[in-house]
């Protein structure tokens, strides 16, 4: 009997041991959280019928830069001038093709980015390690640049536009309407520091905050709850590395699901900024969970 | 191009030194070098060209504050001449132009609604020879004998080339994968053939085995999201342990018969990561290997676990002993035996933990794709740009790659894409920060992210040598990050041309890979100047003498070099002589250089720029070679000797014996020929 006890003690040794070896062993469910209620509407896109007229009207423009006489150059600008319509107009027209998945997602992912943003900003203040430091100051650079792409794709497809705003721990996340319509949600100000719960299971979003009604971002997957934003903020040194770590391979993880979802919903990320920002998210994030992982395991034979 | 020697050796040494002594050049030109005065041979003892560390270069620079404008954005050049711009034909306008590939006359430029065929047969007017409507991102193209390949990965592509799109998440209408196209007759593409893949392709590389001449092999990249299995039966996202057939974590090999295209299919999924364990940083830095030293000398733990020796915390060496305590049954402190059995176990305590088959324990799989594979199969290497590492990999079997060294670094978000130097002991990584369409370049962004990292290469092992990027700031309205580039074939000297998106092009040598210096480029000002349009330089290569630019939105841009205090008239004549036949830039190609006055020229130039050998003897030799190419005859090849010969005397004298030989060697294949 004695033996079988040293026995289990030995083996719960080796277990905690493994688990500092693989300290960081956050494995990507696949398990997929799902924005609910979607309806897929589609917008048809003119982007086909831009094509087909642009090549009834084909005219194959070859440009050199060296025109000599006055009358080409002339040419050459109208040229110009008819080829830059064209490729205005096209870039509009590509805007048009998008679904409610995708403005859920960007509007989401904003509000989810600007979690990790807070999350970055404790590093110096906290006396990250020089590591910590780096890998903070580049999410902030990324993340700050992704949140201004996506309200830029939203504001462009006049639709609802989160902004952020940060005040040390506490994120509040205002809605900017578009111009037209919409004007009876001009107030919705909705600050999530309150009643954010930690239901991280994410196998329903609530929906009921989400769209024109402004956003709760608590039920995103991988979002801390203020009360741990709050803990990590009293943290220092190498106890905020480690929760950094840990609480940061988490939250992007969430992110990574939520590209997944978006793949996953029919019509979604047809857009090709849309696909482009998801897809960059998703191997972004994965790459940096990795980098994380290692991060984490170094630290913990030290 | 066809003017001859003399006159242009008299053009380029006007423009490029402007000095006194060419009167002398000139007049050896004339037979009359032998009466030059003593003075002047003083003067002519003076090295006129620079080394390329001490070259001045624009202050401020000119590509700050550049105008805004789609096809009318102020420019700026420098060391380079911009021959002609050609926009996209209408119906791919406004639409991304990607990747380029090459084959004879003709430039292959790839866009998401298809791809152009360029004839570049003038380049200052290259001519549309067929727009190819076929929508897929990114559409990035490769050719190969009467085949050309092209990438699709984004969910719209459909294998009917329609322009509608597919709405749901699984049709049996969706392309992803490569499309093959025989171009035979290169006015009129023909759909062949389409392999279809789990993740579709971002890139591919084609590899051209050496000893297989029925077949060439495709390496699919690419790390888009998997395919739901009711699309493409098979396709599974789980972790490989719960599922072995996993498109994660492998690459893709497709193996495409030349007499039979229509028959190309995978043949093998390597999973080149497996077991992959790099550390977030280089390698160990002096410091790290200090401390762990530190601690062996102390007489503490030390033992390798995960690729890299580690020092065991106290904790776990506690328990450790006390558990081989109580396994001899004895109580209280562990002795001096205890610690000694601990040690001789430990490797194998921690083999087995580390191997186990635990199920509870997590693999480590590492990335889990590759984005771009640059293969280089006359030096049976491959660079493997994949997510947080820089793999290479061995190639000497295609269809089962081989890693054989990893590198991760802190400083790097996204490994994109890999360039070998021509001898193969180098090579260069880029990271594409933010995926091309975030603005990196700008002043506040470090230098280190978003840039290249270059590495030398000793006995399969990589050492990081230095970081480069683009060195002026660009607006926050520019997409601009390290991207696409191509070695141009300077004769022993490292030049590569590469994109930076709205950075546009720049020009750098590497030779020395700690310490690269930019010596050309061409830059625009932003499409838009209110907001960030995706724009810019997606790929930029050397291609039989030009250097051609796919322009995301302004379309092909081609560009000639121009001789410079970085590269003299010489080099660059020496560079057009290589010819090649076609270019994939994720194939790379092994350049050499026929012999010819040009390459003796620049060799002799190279010399004088690197004070590798004294003035009078260079001057001695340029005359000497000039006498050998106006000879007729038997005379000729006499000549050729015995400057061979004379060189090769000479090559102790040189601190470049090396570049001597190459020079004599000229020498020698010029009086044989």
């Amino acid at each position: 009997m004695a033996n079988e006890s040293i026995n289990q003690s030995r083996k719960l040794f080796l277990i905690n041991f493994i688990n500092y070896l693989k300290m960081s062993s956050h494995k990507i469910q696949n398990r997929y959280y799902r924005f609910s209620g979607i309806r897929t509407q589609l917008i048809v896109t003119l982007f086909a019928g831009m094509l087909i007229s642009g090549l009834a009207g084909c005219s194959t423009s070859e440009m050199a830069v060296d025109t000599s006489s006055a009358e080409t150059a002339d040419q050459t600008e109208r040229d110009f001038e008819k080829m830059e319509e064209i490729y205005w107009a096209r870039i509009d027209s590509s805007k048009m093709s998008f679904t409610d998945a995708d403005v859920e997602f960007m509007t989401g992912m904003i509000g989810h980015h600007a979690q990790a943003l807070i999350m970055s900003d404790l590093a110096p203040k906290n006396n990250a390690g020089p590591a910590v430091q780096r890998l903070a100051a580049r999410i902030i650079n990324a993340q700050k640049d992704e949140i201004a792409t996506m309200q830029r794709w939203l504001r462009d497809r006049n639709q609802p536009v989160p902004v952020v705003e940060i005040d040390g721990l506490i994120l509040t996340i205002s809605m900017e309407m578009p111009e037209e319509g919409m004007d009876d949600n001009m107030d919705m100000e909705h600050d999530t520091s309150h009643g954010m719960d930690h239901d991280m299971s994410g196998d329903e979003m609530d929906h009921s905050a989400m769209g024109h009604h402004g956003m709760d971002h608590s039920n995103m997957p991988g979002m801390l709850t203020q009360e741990q934003l709050n803990e990590l903020g009293r943290l220092n040194g190498e106890e905020f590395d480690r929760k950094f770590l840990l609480y940061m391979i988490d939250h992007h993880q969430g992110a990574v699901i939520m590209s997944d979802t978006l793949f996953d919903t029919d019509g979604a990320a047809l857009d090709e900024q849309a696909f482009r920002l998801a897809a960059d998210i998703k191997v972004d994030q994965e790459t940096e969970i990795e980098r994380m992982k290692l991060m984490l395991r170094n630290m913990e034979s030290e | 191009m066809n003017k001859n020697n003399t006159t242009r050796y008299f053009l380029h040494k006007k423009y490029t030194y402007g000095k006194l002594w060419m009167l002398l050049v000139l007049a050896s030109f004339l037979g009359v070098y032998s009466c030059a005065s003593s003075e002047q041979m003083q003067q002519q003892s003076q090295s006129t060209l620079t080394p390329i560390t001490e070259v001045e270069i624009p202050t401020p620079d000119p590509r700050v504050g550049l105008q805004a404008g789609l096809f009318d954005a102020e420019e700026t050049i420098w060391n380079l001449r911009l021959l002609s711009t050609t926009p996209p034909p209408e119906n791919f306008l406004g639409v991304t132009n990607s990747d380029l590939a090459f084959k004879g006359n003709y430039a292959i430029q790839g866009n998401y609604n298809g791809f152009m065929v360029w004839d570049i047969s003038n380049p200052a007017q290259p001519e549309l020879v067929i727009d190819y409507l076929c929508p897929a991102s990114q559409s990035d193209v490769s050719v190969y004998g009467d085949l050309l390949f092209v990438s699709g990965e984004g969910l719209g592509g459909r294998l009917d080339c329609g322009t509608e799109g597919v709405q749901e998440v699984a049709s049996e209408e969706r392309l992803r994968g490569i499309r093959i196209f025989d171009i035979t007759d290169i006015k009129n593409p023909l759909y062949v053939s389409n392999v279809q893949t789990c993740r579709g392709s971002h890139t591919h590389s084609v590899l051209v085995d050496p000893d297989d001449d029925e077949n060439v092999y495709v390496y699919v990249s690419g790390s888009a999201p998997v395919r739901p299995e009711d699309e493409l039966p098979g396709c599974s996202s789980a972790l490989p342990e719960d599922d072995p057939n996993s498109a994660l974590f492998r690459i893709e090999v497709i193996q495409v018969p030349l007499d039979s295209p229509e028959d190309a299919a995978i043949v093998s999924s390597p999973r080149i990561f497996e077991d992959l364990e790099a550390p977030p940083e280089h390698g160990l830095s002096p410091a790290d290997i200090a401390e762990l030293e530190q601690a062996k000398a102390e007489g503490r733990f030390v033992a390798e676990f995960y690729g890299r020796e580690r020092i065991i915390p106290d904790r776990f060496v506690t328990r450790l002993l006390v558990n081989i305590v109580e396994e001899r049954g004895g109580t209280g402190e562990p002795t001096e035996a205890d610690s000694t059995l601990l040690r001789e176990r430990l490797p194998d305590l921690l083999a087995e933990m580390t191997g186990g088959n635990d199920g509870e324990e997590e693999q480590q799989y590492g990335p889990n794709q590759c984005h771009d594979i640059t293969l280089y199969p006359e030096v049976g290497l491959a660079g493997g740009a994949c997510e947080g590492y820089g793999l290479l990999l061995d190639i000497s079997d295609p269809a089962a790659p081989v890693r054989i060294d990893a590198v991760a670094d802190s400083n790097f978000a996204y490994w994109h894409s890999a360039t070998f130097n021509n001898e193969g002991d180098k090579v260069l990584f880029t990271d594409e920060w933010g995926g091309g369409s975030q603005p990196k370049c700008r002043a506040e962004d470090p230098m280190e992210w978003g840039a290249n990292a270059i590495f030398s290469i000793n006995g399969g092992k990589m050492n990081f040598e230095s970081y480069f990027k683009l060195p002026a700031p660009q607006t926050p309205e520019e997409n601009c990050v390290a991207h696409n580039g191509s070695l141009i074939p300077i004769p022993d000297r490292d030049i590569m041309v590469q994109s930076w998106y709205q950075g546009g092009i720049n020009i750098f040598d590497w030779t020395d890979p700690a310490n690269p210096i930019e010596i050309a480029y061409h830059d625009r000002g932003p499409i838009d100047p209110n907001r960030m349009q995706m724009g810019g330089s997606w790929s930029v290569y050397w291609y039989n003498g030009y250097i051609v630019n796919s322009e995301i939105a302004r379309g092909l841009d081609v560009f000639e070099l121009t001789p410079s205090d970085f590269i003299t008239q010489n080099e660059i004549d020496a560079a057009n002589t290589v010819t090649l036949d076609y270019l994939n830039a994720q194939g790379q190609p092994k350049f050499v250089w026929p012999a010819s006055y040009a390459l003796a020229k620049a060799y002799l130039d190279q010399l004088e720029r690197n004070r590798e050998l004294d003035m009078m003897s260079i001057n001695s030799l340029r005359s000497s070679i000039l006498r050998a190419e106006n000879a007729n005859g038997s005379r000729k090849a006499e000549l050729l000797n015995e400057l061979a010969s004379e060189i090769e005397s000479k090559a102790s004298a040189s601190s470049n014996s090396k570049k001597m030989n190459k020079l004599a060697e000229t020498m020698k294949n010029l009086a044989a020929s």
